[in-house]
């Protein structure tokens, strides 16, 4: 089974999520950036993790085999502090880089004015770029953000089928798939999808435009939540290949859009032992 | 255009797809062209000045991985800076604002770039990651040129560390030789891997060697106490 997570934040995981990850069949993955449960204070802060997604963490990735790419910008919490909306000038100079595969995750965390101005701004950016965007739809009251985030996406320079909006459910899928863009699903312990409502989505729904992320981060989270995915719609009946589809296919096709996707890994030099990932001095 | 960027753009030219080369073609015109002065509006009227937008060759010097694809993109990266001929202050933001790509290509373009030692620190960045392909880019011409020697030495060390093959270390025979200290420190490091039942390194041994004295330095001094026990 080959598995392309398109939404995990690797910043937050170990090396030996790495190596399970890719013992798993888990050969690609997408950093969107986002909040880091701490605060940031500074526009800088932002650069230096912009910086981590576009070097650390891809050479981290690519010692366990794993291909890593990024999507970047200012996300909906921090959208809201004034010490942080800056970045949004800075942006373009990073959505120029070769790993950058879309603009994300933007969105809605509690809809306000200030979110709307950057979820906007940066879907101008992302058409403007030539790049997809990846907009995560809120945790609270999300039937109502799922209808303005697509109005939102309706009025902007951005294709609908070139969004994928993440973070569906049972409640906002219909109308999402209506709207003609991806259709994301993270799939987590205890909160969000678990892997059974997932395959019955699956069945209810079909595979089409269907990515299933595990959105694993610092939080209580599963980085092989993609591969229990697979495993469920086995049992459940789907064919290899709709897992295929949803599992690796439908994530190259959506981010492949950027036209910056590049998967054909070389071996890692020292995949071991991880020999490189030593601290200094030790 | 030097030779390193005569022999760049011979190999680019042959390995590239057409696609790939005109592109590289039309960035090179471009990098070569000086941008207008946006300096010699009058200073102090009319409100301020926008920022400054990107120069079009450091676009072009961002996109090179998906234009000439990852093998290539390091050789056309090195090959815009060597056309563009960025000073060191233009070189810092390049770098600090890069990816490890385009890192790697800022390192390797120092020595034909930079004369004086005022791209040290960004060498030093670099041999400061645990990156390795960025340790290993850091390690040329320019580093062997103007590192001192307590820098150099600890990032010889660090190769036989992290696995970077002292082959990309650039002037090594040259800087290795009568270092007596580097010597103690491979001796050091030795038998640190030894007391930990791990097996050294065949480049430490390679190392070592060069550390000998020239032959040509007629008196030998003699070996510090325990340094010339070779390790087996
Ligand atoms: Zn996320």
């Amino acid at each position: 089974m080959r598995i392309f997570d398109p939404h995990i934040h690797m910043t937050s995981r170990t090396t030996d999520d790495y190596r399970a990850m890719h013992a798993a069949g888990v050969r690609a993955v997408v950093e969107p950036s986002f909040w880091l449960g701490q605060p940031r204070t500074s526009p800088a802060s932002f650069y230096d993790y912009f910086d981590s997604l576009l070097g650390w963490e891809p050479f981290r990735a690519s010692q366990y085999g794993i291909a890593h790419h990024c999507t970047l910008a200012l996300n909906p919490k921090e959208a809201n502090d004034p010490r942080c909306t800056p970045v949004l000038d800075e942006l373009p100079r990073y959505l120029v880089k070769d790993n950058v595969v879309a603009v994300g995750e933007i969105g809605y965390d509690s809809m306000t004015p200030a979110e709307d101005t950057a979820l906007a701004t940066q879907l101008e950016l992302a058409a403007e770029h030539e790049l997809p965007a990846m907009v995560h739809t809120p945790h609270r009251d999300k039937l109502a953000g799922l209808r303005r985030t697509l109005d939102v996406v309706r009025e902007s320079p951005l294709a609908i089928d070139r969004v994928l909006v993440d973070h569906l459910n049972e409640t906002t899928v219909q109308e999402a798939k209506n709207s003609g863009c991806w259709l994301g699903f993270s799939v987590y312990p205890d909160t969000k999808m678990d892997e059974d409502r997932m395959v019955a989505v699956l069945e209810r729904y079909g595979p089409e435009k269907v990515l299933v992320n595990s959105a694993a981060d610092w939080g209580k989270s599963d980085p092989l939540k993609t591969r229990k995915v697979g495993d469920a719609m086995l049992k459940a009946g789907f064919a290899e290949d709709d897992v295929d589809r949803v599992l690796w296919r439908n994530p190259v096709a959506f981010y492949g859009l950027s036209g910056r996707l590049a998967l054909d890994l070389e071996e890692p030099a020292a995949t071991h032992e991880g020999n490189s990932i030593l601290r200094g001095g030790e | 255009m030097t030779t390193t960027a005569d022999t760049l753009r011979t190999h680019l030219h042959s390995v590239l797809d057409d696609p790939a080369r005109a592109w590289l073609d039309r960035a090179l015109t471009g990098a070569a062209t000086p941008p207008a002065d946006p300096a010699a509006a009058p200073a102090g009227s009319g409100p301020p000045a926008p920022r400054k937008p990107m120069p079009a060759w450091e676009l072009r010097f961002a996109e090179a991985g998906r234009r000439c694809g990852p093998t290539h993109a390091d050789d056309a990266r090195v090959l815009l800076l060597l056309t563009a001929r960025p000073d060191a202050d233009t070189l810092r933001p390049l770098y600090d604002r890069g990816t490890a790509a385009e890192r790697r290509a800022v390192l390797r373009a120092l020595h034909e770039l930079v004369p004086g030692t005022e791209a040290v620190p960004l060498v030093e960045d670099a041999l400061r990651t645990n990156d390795t392909s960025l340790v290993a880019a850091a390690l040329g011409p320019y580093a062997a040129e103007h590192l001192d020697a307590h820098t150099w030495r600890h990032a010889v060390l660090k190769c036989l560390f992290t696995g970077v093959p002292v082959d990309s270390v650039a002037g090594l025979g040259r800087r290795a030789a009568g270092d007596r200290e580097l010597a103690r420190m491979l001796h050091d490091y030795a038998s640190e891997r030894t007391a930990a039942g791990r097996t050294v390194p065949d480049d430490l041994h390679r190392v070592l060697d060069l550390t000998a004295p020239p032959a040509e330095r007629g008196h030998l001094p003699a070996a510090a106490g325990g340094a010339s026990s070779k390790e087996s």
